[in-house]
């Protein structure tokens, strides 16, 4: 049974690896994200320590929502997309093949480069190791989140910005819990598992209502 | 009546709150005389409803 | 069942026109009787002054933001499940409505803030729901607005409102958690049972009144909606009588 997912999963990772993928443009837009903020807040490098979790997670977060417009668009485009839906396959979980294959593309370029844009911000091991953590935890729940909104766009020209619109509000509880458990790590307000928790069980939830919902909007939008 | 050292601030918020539901009526209003408007235009251009009252419910 | 009879839009449009008078009348009775209370009869709270006048127009505005949110996740359960013609036309007048009682509480929120707590704003954990509450309704406006066909935008603003209702409370639960870790004390605090009558009955008459002003609105909404497709599907007919396609584009009527 396991045969069409990895199928599709190598597939929608080539895809998005080779040239005209978009794979890498998301690391570049987080590192851009990260080097804009000094240059808006000053050098001040006790103050970059203080805020670079969250510097990290809404530049995870940006880069995360802005890529997300071709998720179904390539798919709709050149048919692919009416194809799965026929395919008879659950489109729920083609939908968390998909997003798990854009993430391991596009989302854990992130988590590796956090580390060293941890660097430029002055955090310290400890934090740098735990804002790595929560965003290994937390870039699939954005991903899956975006996925509502990138299905809810598919068919319009320019969805970008909109998926981002649709996608901020339901986010902000990831954001909130993944900043605050790597806050939590450093300056211990909490436990640090008491948030790192919640954020697991944030991304599972996602998990859940992301392919559901996406797959919803898919079904709608092709008919 | 003495509306206290903050008046301005209670008077501010109801002008407000006013402001937005007649902003809101005003909206409703203009939404409907326009699409009443365009409902006649077509109709003068003998564009009409095939079924304007929806006889076949009516009877049921 | 009253609930079918009205998925006919004509006859839906017919009781408007019979309940709108009546419903109008009513709302301004008790936004007459509401204003009088809040400022002839309801005394000064004894710390807040009259600066507690306020309260009675943000409670109920904050009150009907949550309600039309509510009214919106039951038409869009309406539009997927029982595909019932007028819970997409209920959804979308509606959005517009939840988002100007949203601006509402929001403005009065802040003039309400600045006398008390010194400033416009704090990231209070409810003013910050409603600000949230009040991007997704935006959102959601402009789902609507970026869609052409008003049946295929219908599904996706419903499928949207749904996943926001699930997630609201995911939303207040965080912000409410982010809050205590920022600012342990709570600047203010409404302890229900604890409310003198005198305060209460004006605040109930009030939120009455814009519970009736918000019927009243979206029934006008939801005319002109209906008022609007109707257009849209006369101009589509007559267009393509004018241009004769080879698959002959039926348009249904509404």
């Amino acid at each position: 049974m396991t045969s069409w997912a990895m199928a599709l999963f190598q597939r929608d990772l080539r895809l998005s690896v080779r040239v005209g993928g978009s794979a890498l443009v998301g690391v570049l837009f987080f590192l851009a994200v990260v080097t804009v903020i000094p240059f808006g807040v000053g050098p001040d490098l006790n103050l970059l320590a203080r805020i670079g979790p969250a510097i990290l997670w809404i530049g995870a977060l940006l880069a995360t929502l802005l890529g997300l417009d071709r998720l179904f668009q390539a798919d709709r485009d050149d048919g692919t997309l009416d194809l799965m839906l026929m395919a008879g396959r659950p489109l729920e979980l083609v939908v968390l093949i998909k997003c798990l294959a854009h993430w391991t593309a596009t989302g854990l370029p992130l988590v590796v480069a956090a580390p060293v844009l941890g660097i430029f911000l002055n955090l310290d091991p400890v934090s740098m190791a735990a804002v790595t953590a929560t965003l290994l935890v937390g870039t699939p729940a954005l991903t899956l989140i975006g996925a509502i909104g990138a299905s809810l766009t598919v068919s319009l020209r320019r969805g970008g910005l909109l998926l981002a619109v649709l996608g901020v509000p339901l986010a902000i509880p990831v954001l909130i819990f993944g900043v605050s458990s790597a806050d939590a790590a450093i300056r211990d307000p909490v436990p640090f598992l008491t948030p790192f928790l919640i954020l697991c069980a944030l991304s599972l939830i996602a998990a859940v209502i992301g392919p559901i919902a996406s797959a919803t909007a898919l079904r709608f939008a092709s008919d | 009546m003495d509306l206290g050292p903050h008046a301005g601030f209670i008077l501010a918020s109801y002008g407000l709150c006013l402001m937005t539901a007649l902003i809101l009526i005003a909206w409703v209003r203009l939404d409907k005389a326009a699409q009443e408007k365009a409902l006649n235009d077509l109709a003068d251009r003998g564009i009409k409803r095939a079924r304007p009252e929806d006889r076949s419910s009516e009877a049921s | 069942m009253a609930f079918w009879d009205y998925a006919n839009p004509t006859r839906f449009l017919r009781f408007v026109q019979a309940v709108l008078p009546w419903l109008t009348g009513l709302c301004l009775l008790f936004f007459a009787v509401g204003l009088y209370m809040s400022f002839f009869v309801a005394p000064e709270d004894y710390q807040q002054g009259d600066t507690v006048r306020i309260m009675y127009i943000h409670v109920p505005a904050a009150w009907l933001c949550m309600m039309c949110y509510s009214v919106m996740t039951l038409s869009s359960i309406g539009t997927l499940v029982w595909k019932h013609p007028l819970a997409d036309v209920s959804a979308k007048s509606a959005a517009p409505i939840g988002a100007a009682f949203t601006f509402m509480a929001l403005v009065t929120g802040a003039l309400w803030g600045k006398p008390m707590w010194g400033t416009y704003w704090v990231w209070d954990a409810r003013l910050t729901s409603v600000l949230v509450l009040f991007i997704m309704y935006l959102g959601l406006m402009t789902l609507w607005r970026t869609m052409e066909d008003p049946i295929k935008a219908g599904k996706a603003a419903a499928v949207l409102t749904l996943v926001g209702a699930l997630n609201l409370p995911i939303i207040k639960f965080s912000v409410d958690w982010w809050n205590t870790l920022h600012q342990p004390a709570s600047v203010m605090r409404f302890d229900g049972p604890t409310i003198h009558p005198d305060i209460l009955w004006p605040l109930l008459v009030m939120a009455v009144a814009f519970t009736l002003m918000f019927f009243v609105l979206h029934l006008m909404a939801m005319r002109n909606e209906i008022l609007r497709r109707r257009v849209r599907a006369l101009r589509m007919r007559a267009a393509s009588a004018a241009q004769p396609a080879p698959a002959g584009a039926a348009q249904p009527a509404e």
